[in-house]
């Protein structure tokens, strides 16, 4: 049920609200080919990619809208694109 | 008990914004709004009203100022004209989107260019589908009551949209007519404490309000908001109903007033001022015994249908005065109204009165002996030179 305009009442709500539906494009990180600059982490403005326990960047798709600024940040092609299937 | 003063149209809006206790005024000056916020501020720098006057640098931000207040929890009052309502057209969706019981004058103007400071109704039907619900005033008594009236139907649970009042430009705006000034205790009565139990500013409970709505969810809030507009309906009956009970003053049901419809074959359709000059014309029509009615359209959203069908079931020649045109259409927004839901009946449109065309006594006897002999669907400018 929506609330009256859409009013969020509850804080936290982003983890029911999952903000990775509307993508297009997925990008696809190479942990191969990636050499751990960070640079796809910090310039993500959704904050959708994270460290993994082996210190390999990991995108979470729940979460990532597909503006692709990580791909065109990464200085060595390790993130490429793919159609989102739906 | 109450008092008479004999004051203009926006003075009465200014009296009927203190009688509210308004908590917020945002406002930037515009002819010919601004005697109203005028107004307003000396009530507010002299003490009589305890509310924040925020100074803006134009109407964007007028409305701007009024949604944040009314996010907060705030009674807020603003005014604006012309093509300070053209700049106020995207926050105005915004005030609608988010539920806020904004209630704002229009001092109705005509839009430029050729610039024109002179009434017409052209501005605020431009912002017909915005999601107000739009009055229209005949009189400055009417321009009171109806802004009390205003704050009763926004705030109520069953609508929570913002509402214009709507006023002719300088015919009320600048003209003094007697109007009575009720007690505030008793507007105090009326209308009670608005307390908002969907949006106010609480630390303790975060909201968030305004958010994306994600194509998942938005057009379930734009559903909310044409069936609370639909609700307002009866609302707003209910409020003229219970304001006529409480201070003896009312405008036919509240969405329209039917005057001299009593078996009249032949009636006009008018909103505002131009409804006086029609009653005037009917009653000396009456008295040289030819029978013609007004239906005074009060409310142009929500759009009365149900009343309009069932008050003119028995009439021939519909005449429908509009002081807007709809370019490219050929009518006013009112006639392509009243044609849309009076399929099987002779409807013409008459374009009347714009950026300030005076209308004649000879020009209403004009359209009532036209109406009665033209086809279905005519469309007839009104005073324009040869
Ligand atoms: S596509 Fe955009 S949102 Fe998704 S991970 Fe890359 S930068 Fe973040
Ligand atoms: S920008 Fe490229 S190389 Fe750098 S961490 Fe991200 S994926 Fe690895």
């Amino acid at each position: 049920m929506v609330t009256i305009a859409a009013i969020i009442y509850e804080p936290g709500n982003s983890i029911r609200n999952k903000t990775g539906t509307w993508r297009t494009f997925k990008p696809i990180l190479d942990v191969e080919k990636c050499v751990k600059c960070e640079n796809c982490y910090i310039f993500c403005p959704e904050g959708a990619i994270q460290e993994d326990e082996n210190g390999n960047f990991k995108i979470d798709y729940d979460y990532c809208k597909g503006c692709l600024i990580c791909m065109n940040e990464c200085p060595v092609n390790a993130i490429t694109k793919v159609r989102e299937e739906k | 008990m109450c008092e008479v003063k004999v004051i203009t149209g926006t003075s009465a809006a200014a009296e009927a914004a203190k009688l509210a206790d308004v908590d917020v005024i945002a406002a930037y000056p515009i002819t010919p709004q601004t005697t109203c916020v005028e107004k307003l501020a000396e009530f507010v720098a002299n003490g009589e009203l305890d509310a924040e006057y925020i100074k803006v640098e134009s109407e964007h931000s007028a409305m701007s100022a009024c949604i944040g207040a009314a996010a907060t929890g705030a009674r807020t009052f603003t005014a604006t004209a012309s093509q300070g309502l053209a700049l106020m057209h995207e926050m105005l969706f915004i005030a609608s989107g988010m539920r806020l019981p904004i209630v704002m004058m229009v001092a109705n103007r005509a839009l430029s260019a050729p610039i024109n400071i002179w009434n017409d109704h052209q501005d605020s039907i431009a912002e017909r589908d915005t999601g107000w619900i739009q009055i229209y005033a005949e009189d400055n008594q009417e321009t009171l009551d109806s802004i009390i009236q205003a704050y009763k139907i926004a705030e109520n649970e069953n609508v929570l949209l913002p509402v214009m009042v709507c006023l002719d430009g300088f015919i009320l705006t600048h003209t003094v007519e007697p109007v009575i000034i009720p007690k505030a205790e008793r507007v105090r009565d009326f209308l009670g404490v608005y307390e908002p139990k969907h949006a106010y500013l609480d630390p303790d409970r975060p909201i968030t309000q305004g958010p994306v709505g994600v194509p998942d969810c938005y057009m379930e809030t734009r559903k909310q908001l044409e069936d609370a507009i639909e609700r307002s309906k009866r609302v707003i009956k209910d409020v003229n109903a219970e304001f006529a009970e409480l201070f003896n003053r009312k405008y036919g049901n509240g969405l329209v007033e039917a005057y001299n419809l009593d078996n009249a074959d032949t009636v006009l359709v008018a909103m505002g001022t131009v409804c006086g000059t029609i009653k005037y014309v009917i009653d000396q029509l009456k008295k040289e015994g030819k029978n013609v009615g007004l239906l005074r359209i009060r409310t142009f959203r929500p759009f009365p249908k149900e009343d309009i069908k069932d008050l003119l079931k028995e009439v021939d020649n519909i005449a429908v005065l509009d002081k807007n045109v709809s370019f490219g259409f050929n009518k006013g927004a009112l006639g392509i109204e009243m044609s849309s839901i009076l399929k099987n009946k002779k409807v013409c449109n008459y374009i009347v009165g714009l950026g300030g065309r005076d209308i004649k006594i000879e020009d209403i006897k004009k359209i009532i002996s036209h109406v009665e002999k033209a086809e279905d669907d005519e469309t007839m400018w009104i005073g324009l030179k040869e």
